[in-house]
């Protein structure tokens, strides 16, 4: 299983690497939502400061709607997946190595979306290990979730609008922990006993054994 | 066809429905006092835990079936046929729950929505339901359908803890668990409880009489499924002959 899981995550990032879908679409509208915030809301230094960990995990959310769609849309066409079937991968080999190959894009895209709220709001950054653990666990957790869903819908005529029904209410102890874990991150009392980070690591346990376990079942169906 | 049993039994349901609802409504605007700090406005709690709970109960259910029709022992389109109808019904049950808890709201904090936590995950949940009911509503085959929304429909039902938690985690405005709390002691007595927990009943009773009713669509609805496919075959085994017919 886990030698499909590197060998799928490694054809899905050769596959991005050639096409730039995340360089070219994704990361400019991930970068694009970080400035219609800005409309949004009063553009004095302190508000966007205030509201950055909120906003920068809003903004990873909804990109992570367009790249998970992305990563079961390769396998769609041209029945590439039923092809993966017959050759015998292992599907839970198929569920991690999608799963990973969207965690390493999302990650490189907080990095820069961190950059852009560093230099965009004004955001103070610190804690940096509760900051990355809580990253790190709720980008595992939306790829997970994110994949399973995006399979779930991907054979409809109706996934484009499918997808964030169903990702979004799922997906949003997500936002609220990572926000919160961020917010305690930036404070003077961060540790890694943080009750947020541990919220995520058990988000991302859960949706990474229910896909496991129920992948290879939905891609039969 | 529907059998007589089944329908003598869902008429029975809805009369005993019916009544033990007339008991709740006599019971809980006339017998019962007022409360002392909330007055008139308590009457709403034998409305709004009982359609609460059916909701949780639904969901259950649900959960249920999906895992009794992805257990291929058990495999059968009608678990995945109850799923389906009482995840529609606990649709309706969790929108009433949030639209009681609004009209609760509204007098007790003076605002018709608050973001407190379990206001909140009821609407999330509320929202991922829909979302199994649209998954549904994707054209494919009948199988294809249950595997999928019963994946959907337990991978749903994980959420249900963290919204009954909720309110323990993050401690907010909400008023704590009545009679199921900490301490297992009610901090409510006498003939308000009991016709709270005549509520409960009778909601159970309304929500297994509209199980019923739809369950009964459902099955309704497959089976014509299977005739207009079993038609389509025969169709199809007469086309050569039509098609050489029209040859000659």
């Amino acid at each position: 299983m886990w030698r499909d899981a590197l060998l799928i995550a490694g054809k899905d990032l050769k596959v991005e690497f050639r096409t730039k879908v995340m360089v070219n679409q994704i990361l400019p509208f991930a970068f694009v939502v970080l400035i219609i915030f800005a409309f949004a809301l009063d553009t004095s230094p302190g508000t966007l400061q205030k509201f950055a960990p909120g906003l920068f995990w809003l903004a990873v959310l909804f990109s992570s709607i367009l790249s998970v769609e992305r990563a079961v849309a390769i396998e769609i066409d041209d029945s590439a997946g039923d092809g993966l079937t017959v050759y015998g991968v292992d599907p839970g080999g198929i569920f991690l190595g999608k799963v990973a190959s969207v965690f390493v894009q999302l990650s490189l895209l907080e990095v820069v979306l961190t950059l852009g709220v560093v230099v965009l709001y004004g955001s103070k950054t610190g804690g940096w290990l509760l900051m990355i653990a809580a990253t790190v666990f709720a980008t595992l957790g939306l790829s997970a979730a994110g994949v399973t869903y995006s399979q779930l819908a991907g054979g409809s005529r109706a996934k484009h609008t499918l997808v964030p029904l169903l990702l979004v209410p799922v997906a949003s102890p997500v936002l609220l922990a990572g926000t919160k874990a961020w917010q305690d991150a930036f404070s003077a009392s961060s540790s890694l006993g943080d009750p947020w980070l541990r919220l995520l690591i058990v988000f991302a346990v859960v949706y990474l054994a229910l896909g496991a376990i129920f992948f290879g079942s939905i891609l039969e169906a | 066809m529907e059998s007589n049993r089944y329908k003598w039994v869902r008429r029975v349901l809805g009369v005993v429905a019916l009544l033990l609802v007339a008991a709740t409504v006599v019971l809980g605007l006339w017998v019962t006092p007022p409360d002392v700090v909330q007055g008139q406005l308590v009457r709403l709690i034998y409305v709004h835990p009982p359609v609460a709970w059916v909701a949780y109960l639904a969901y259950g259910v649900t959960s249920i079936g999906s895992i009794l029709y992805l257990w291929k022992r058990t495999r059968n389109i009608k678990w995945d046929l109850l799923a389906a109808s009482s995840a529609e019904v606990g649709v309706i049950f969790t929108a009433l729950t949030l639209i009681t808890g609004s009209i609760w709201g509204k007098p007790a904090w003076g605002v018709w929505w608050t973001w407190d936590a379990r206001l909140t995950t009821t609407a999330l949940l509320f929202v991922l339901y829909l979302g199994y009911l649209a998954l549904r509503r994707v054209p494919t085959d009948s199988h294809r359908r249950a595997v999928r929304s019963g994946i959907a429909g337990l991978v749903a039902f994980v959420d249900v803890p963290i919204v009954h938690q909720s309110v323990v985690w993050w401690r907010t405005l909400h008023q704590s668990a009545t009679v199921l709390n900490a301490t297992l002691s009610p901090k409510i007595h006498g003939e308000m409880a009991m016709t709270l927990l005549l509520g409960f009943i009778s909601f159970t009773f309304v929500y297994a009489w509209m199980l019923m009713h739809r369950y009964q669509i459902a099955t309704m609805e497959q089976r014509a499924l299977d005739v207009e496919l079993e038609q389509l075959i025969e169709e199809r085994q007469y086309e050569p002959e039509a098609g050489s017919a029209l040859a000659q």
